[in-house]
């Protein structure tokens, strides 16, 4: 059975949800079976799709819900959620 | 964000010559040169920060499209021009595919939130396969800034 799991984050790294972060998240998303989602505002998109993430134009300071329905949703999030914690490697530093 | 915000209208270019990722960059740096959107004294060093960029990762996302990108301190507001190869480039994309579709945007350092704006008007309209089609046809920079026009007035994303 698909299950769905949620998680709040917050973007932290000064540069905010830029490509390469955006990148870093659609790889580590399609190391996992289930469906991930990035939910801003309302506006949902594809968490496997850089496309679709780089539309939310997430800057620093924004929340943002991570849906994940599959059967390891669980685990999708973990990493996901992880990536935020560790400001996706920038630390502080703003790169481009 | 819109692209008339940050395109340099002069600088858009629909038939790169360039073969290789490098000559590439420099081909779109050159043209915003020449449209006077930066001074000659800092292309180089502009070539430079971009390709750094590259280093970290290529900035091809998928679908035939890159956003080579660098924050440099000569610039005083976002600028970035569009450009076209027919045949495609090799640029190490994410997804393997030659890049045909390029957005190079130069950002103030100081001014992230304008880049990630940027970032979300060229995603969001190449969701739209109508007008990632026409521009990859486009045969002459005034065709280009025609779609970019057609975009910014919401003819193509919703």
């Amino acid at each position: 059975m698909a299950e769905t799991a949620t998680r709040t984050v917050t973007v932290n790294n000064p540069a905010g949800l830029h490509a390469r972060p955006a990148e870093l998240f659609v790889k580590t998303a399609g190391q996992f079976e289930a469906k991930i989602e990035v939910i801003k505002n309302g506006q949902r998109v594809d968490g496997k799709s850089i496309l679709n993430i780089l539309t939310l134009a997430a800057v620093q300071g924004t929340e943002l819900s991570l849906e994940a329905t599959g059967p390891d949703a669980h685990q999708a999030l973990d990493a996901l959620s992880e990536l935020f914690a560790r400001d996706f490697d920038e630390n502080g530093t703003v790169k481009s | 964000m819109k692209f008339g915000d940050f395109v340099s209208r002069d600088a858009i270019r629909a038939q790169l010559g360039a073969d290789d990722k490098e000559s590439a960059i420099r081909e779109m740096i050159g043209a915003l040169l020449e449209a006077g959107n930066i001074s000659s004294d800092e292309a180089e060093s502009i070539v430079k920060a971009i390709l750094k960029r590259e280093e970290l990762g290529s900035t091809g996302i998928g679908r035939g499209v890159a956003v080579p990108h660098a924050k440099h301190p000569s610039v005083q507001r976002l600028v970035g021009t569009v450009a076209v190869s027919g045949e495609g480039i090799d640029f190490n994309s994410l997804d393997g595919e030659k890049v045909q579709l390029f957005f190079l945007l130069i950002s103030p350092p100081d001014r992230p939130g304008d880049h990630l704006r940027a970032l979300e008007n060229i995603s969001s309209q190449l969701r739209d396969e109508t007008f990632c089609r026409f521009l990859k046809q486009a045969k002459s920079a005034d065709d280009i800034r025609q779609l970019l026009e057609e975009a910014d007035n919401n003819g193509f994303a919703s």
